[in-house]
């Protein structure tokens, strides 16, 4: 004989990733450090992006989780510009999740403060869906991945705080039409400024570096007042 | 691969409330998966039985429902689905926002089964109580 019953449950799937997330933005804000999910398309310019805002990131110091399926080449390329940079593989799976970051967190030390980069794997889709314990997420597009992208990946660009529409310099080359692309963004999010940028030139990118550092300050831990 | 830790989390979270009521096993799992989760019902599906296999859910059914996402005007306050490559109201035309609608994705509820005599002391200590 069997009891059988109907238990209700309502929990969502992703609490406990939530909870350990905001276990990590707890940790990284008493340490100083604003963390930041970098996320874009493969080949948006997610990297080169890095490598100008951390160059622009005058005063403060940079530290970045870099997310790829395979490979350690995006973080033998900081490590050589002298960015304390650690490498995540994650063989096959699409996103960073918390629990990643939570583990990978300990094998930089963050002393200093600063901010702290998280590049996420490459992929329009996932990383939107997954708190990993930043402040902020960034991210990057370009303007050869076509200006219906709002339209077509809602969830990135609804969820972004700050927008990088990359690749600018090759504007003159494409049909890239900037009306349709701003519709569709401000449709979703009315208030992430959009840098135009150019990873070849550096264009644009000290003022997004500059909106970047003033959103750092705004953590800053209450134990620094006394 | 997506959908292969979220499938393994489901499972955990249906064993801890099984566990909580000292079933035997679950019989069944209520999944409510908005379309714009960015999850995939039928490739959790698809792991299910495999992730399940010796566990108190193994041979449990998994019961799907979709949420299709919805927006909202911000001009008539009318809730809509969207068409392809556009916001626009169909109603008055203005750009719709995005709501919670269709973002879904939870255990709504499970079904789980004791044995008689883990029942019988269950109801006792309901009875001690």
């Amino acid at each position: 004989m069997h009891d059988v019953r109907r238990i209700d449950v309502m929990e969502n799937i992703h609490d406990e990733n939530d909870r350990i997330a905001a276990d990590i933005n707890a940790d990284m804000t008493k340490k100083n450090v604003f963390a930041v999910n970098v996320m874009g398309a493969p080949g948006a310019g997610k990297t080169s992006a890095l490598k100008w805002l951390i160059r622009e990131m005058k005063g403060l110091n940079s530290y970045v989780i870099e997310g790829d399926i395979e490979s350690d080449i995006d973080t033998r390329a900081l490590r050589a510009l002298g960015v304390n940079a650690f490498q995540i593989n994650t063989f096959g799976a699409c996103h960073l999740d918390a629990p990643m970051i939570h583990d990978s967190a300990r094998n930089l030390s963050f002393d200093e403060g600063g901010v702290l980069f998280i590049e996420n794997i490459g992929n329009l889709v996932c990383p939107a869906e997954f708190n990993i314990g930043e402040h902020i997420k960034l991210l990057v597009c370009s303007v050869t991945e076509g200006c219906d992208k709002p339209y077509k990946y809602p969830l990135a660009f609804e969820k972004a705080d700050i927008i990088l529409l990359n690749k600018t310099d090759l504007l003159p080359l494409l049909d890239f039409d900037g009306d349709f692309f701003m519709k569709g963004l401000r449709a979703l999010n009315k208030d992430a400024p959009v840098f135009r940028v150019s990873g070849k030139t550096g264009e644009g990118y000290e003022a997004a570096a500059a909106w970047i550092a003033a959103e750092a300050k705004k953590i800053r831990s209450p134990l620094d007042n006394f | 691969m997506h959908e292969l830790p979220i499938t393994e989390q489901i499972i955990k979270i249906a064993e801890k409330h099984g566990r909580k009521f000292r079933a035997s096993r679950i019989e069944s799992i209520r999944l409510i998966v908005g379309e714009n989760s960015g999850f995939i019902g039928e490739s959790i599906r698809m792991y299910f039985d495999i992730v399940a296999a010796g566990s108190m859910c193994e041979g449990a059914r998994l019961e799907i429902e979709y949420v299709k996402p919805k927006l909202k005007c911000p001009s008539c306050g009318e809730f809509f689905y969207r068409k392809p490559l556009s916001f626009a109201c169909p109603a008055c035309g203005a750009c719709g926002e995005p709501t919670e609608i269709g973002r879904e994705f939870y255990i709504d509820s499970v079904t789980v089964s004791t044995d008689s005599a883990d029942a019988a002391r269950r109801n006792k200590d309901r009875r001690d109580i």
